[in-house]
């Protein structure tokens, strides 16, 4: 028993120890964004000020690559999310071996160094644009910075529509094709539909990875810049509090995503509970009113 | 003309790939199996199809062979591409192990070759360390409801960026940082310690910046975990190291071996943790390919010294999944 305790209290002890390690920084993090002097310290507390805010919002560099993330991050979702759809749907067509060179195809971009891809993106649309002539179109930062983004956020979404398309019962589009529905129609009406939960965490996911991604757009934004590459280039060459204050927004944003999350996310399991309840009871009526058909006869 | 040489591997691929989903469809003979095109309508399976060819041939593949190319080739301006000076060389990859400047052995590439890649190695085992107890415990032991908020509190952090992340870490970790001043504060050294110059602020902004990608394959394949195993061995007398060991690690091995190939790959290549949290001194790989592109803007150099690391990587990979043998189809997915 009492062994039994130590262990809980050993256990307890270590999950606290490892949230402060994650969450720790951030917060000190924040307390400088409140702090009054320029080099960003929590401790003395000299006086509270929102002033690097203020100093955030003037910041027009920043300001100019947020704007370029959100191009990038709504490109990257075009791009991918379609892109993922299509390949998700690929995989599920083939066979065994083919599938496996397939699948070694499209996830090797998931496990490439992020450097390695935004080079690698540079140098082909470099080549590709001059030979073809397209150089006006394509060999821009924003252009470059989507397709690098694009080819290893594009694994993402494969992998989550994948994992949804792998629970689609065959047995709706037969029953969909018995009724005289067209193949297209198939996939517009019952496919898609059954999909989008998994579409939308996609955009999610490939706007959020876009919108955070360093590596690789650090190469393909060439003489562009995204608001994390500015962020990069202030990092480098200082410290200031306005960078806390931008972290604060984030963590800000990011705490007030993840609670409306939980809530959609409760509110969708309730009502998905409830209409499999209606449909067990439907069903027992059904069967119920089967069974007495044939004693009416 | 050379260049367009690598479009050949890409038809090659595709080629073979016709062939073995040709051949498996005879195999596995099947009257009630419709073809791609008769199963999605003609229109949307062209789309389907030009979907995944641009992305796989446009975005993956061509980029790839691209940068080897580039990396076989000497370093030119824009003019002299395609002349008389463009040949086929392998002065890249020799300067890597030889200076070209002066003849000398290039010790200071290799050693940050090495040196990412052990740091790397250290940092995967140091955070399959810190992640397995609290995966084990959430996969086993914790109630649904509070497993989701921990989930929710894991992921939180992760939607800060990793740049923003790193900095966080140079306020803790500066010498004028709170880490320092709580130090001295309890007097326990006078001078401040210098976390970041001997690189205790690589490893843990590497270790942070990684930690969940350790966390989500572990507690994906000890969740699935029988809990009947573990009762059993336990009610064998087996004490809880024995039942770690024999029980639940072998069971979650693909998991581990997962999530440890992510913390390394990743960490390998990161470029933001070593730029601002690495020390002075401190050369990372991705930081001289870094160099080459920015500063020398020797791109040749560079693809070739990112080709290296992307070989050594996936060597070192491959080695480590014979080691403990697994195999990599496990691996992903």
């Amino acid at each position: 028993m009492s062994s039994q305790s130590i262990i809980k209290v050993m256990i307890g002890f270590y999950v606290v120890l490892f949230f402060a390690y994650l969450f720790g920084p951030l917060m000190v993090m924040s307390i400088t964004a409140f702090n009054t002097p320029s080099y960003p310290s929590a401790y003395p507390f000299e006086g509270f000020t929102l002033n690097w805010f203020v100093k955030l919002w003037n910041h027009r560099a920043m300001m100019d690559g947020l704007v370029n993330s959100i191009i990038i991050g709504i490109g990257v979702i075009c791009v991918s999310v379609p892109v993922g759809l299509a390949a998700a749907i690929v995989m599920n067509q083939i066979y065994h071996r083919a599938r496996s060179l397939y699948y070694l195809v499209t996830v090797s971009p998931v496990l490439t160094p992020g450097v390695i891809i935004g080079i690698s993106t540079v140098i082909f649309w470099r080549d590709f644009s001059e030979m073809t002539g397209t150089r006006g179109l394509f060999y821009k930062g924003i252009m470059l910075s989507i397709f690098g983004q694009a080819s290893f956020i594009s694994a993402y979404c494969l992998l989550i529509i994948m994992a949804r398309l792998q629970r689609f019962d065959r047995a709706q589009e037969e029953a969909a094709l018995d009724l005289g529905a067209s193949y297209p129609q198939v996939f517009w009406h019952i496919l898609l539909p059954f999909l989008r939960p998994a579409l939308v965490s996609a955009a999610v996911i490939a706007f959020l990875s876009s919108f955070e991604n360093y590596n690789t757009t650090t190469f393909a934004i060439l003489a562009d810049k995204t608001l994390v590459t500015v962020l990069a280039g202030e990092v480098r060459q200082g410290t200031t509090p306005a960078l806390s204050a931008l972290a604060v927004i984030i963590i800000g944003l990011s705490l007030f995503g993840a609670i409306a999350y939980e809530v959609v996310k409760r509110r969708e399991e309730r009502r998905s509970a409830r209409i499999a309840e209606r449909a067990k009871l439907a069903e027992r009526g059904e069967l119920a009113a089967g069974e007495a058909a044939p004693v009416a006869a | 003309m050379s260049r367009l040489f690598v479009y050949l591997i890409p038809v090659f691929v595709i080629a073979v790939f016709m062939v073995m989903a040709h051949f498996e469809r005879r195999v596995a003979h099947d009257p009630t199996h419709r073809g791609f095109f008769d199963r999605n309508g003609t229109v949307l399976g062209i789309a389907f199809i030009a979907l995944v060819a641009f992305w796989t041939l446009f975005l993956v593949v061509l980029p790839y062979l691209y940068m080897v190319q580039e990396s076989f080739h000497p370093k030119l301006v824009a003019a002299e591409r395609g002349g008389p000076k463009d040949i086929l060389t392998l002065e890249q990859y020799r300067s890597f192990f030889i200076q070209p400047t002066d003849g000398e052995v290039n010790t200071t590439h290799l050693w940050a070759f090495f040196f990412s890649l052990a740091a790397s190695a250290a940092v995967t085992v140091l955070n399959f360390a810190i992640c397995y107890p609290l995966a084990y415990y959430m996969a086993q032991a914790g109630s649904v409801q509070k497993v989701r908020l921990l989930m929710l509190a894991l992921i939180v952090p992760y939607w800060v960026n990793e740049i923003l992340r790193a900095f966080s870490l140079r306020l803790l970790l500066a010498s004028k940082g709170l880490i320092n001043q709580v130090l001295m504060g309890l007097g326990l050294t006078d001078a401040p310690v210098d976390f970041l110059g001997n690189n205790v602020g690589l490893y843990v902004g590497l270790s942070y910046a990684y930690l969940l990608v350790m966390m989500f394959p572990l507690y994906n394949a000890v969740e699935s975990l029988d809990k009947n195993q573990i009762e059993a061995a336990r009610d064998l007398g087996a004490p809880w190291w024995r039942i770690h060991k024999d029980v639940v690690i072998p069971y979650a091995k693909p998991g581990i071996a997962s999530g440890c190939t992510m913390v390394f790959m990743l960490s390998a290549g990161s470029l933001a943790a070593p730029q601002f949290l690495g020390g002075p001194k401190t050369l990372w790989f991705t930081s001289i390919v870094y160099d080459f592109f920015f500063q020398a803007f020797n791109w040749p150099r560079g693809a070739a010294y990112a080709f290296l690391l992307l070989a050594g990587c996936i060597a070192l990979v491959m080695l480590m999944l014979r080691v403990f043998k697994v195999s990599l189809g496990e691996t992903i997915r």
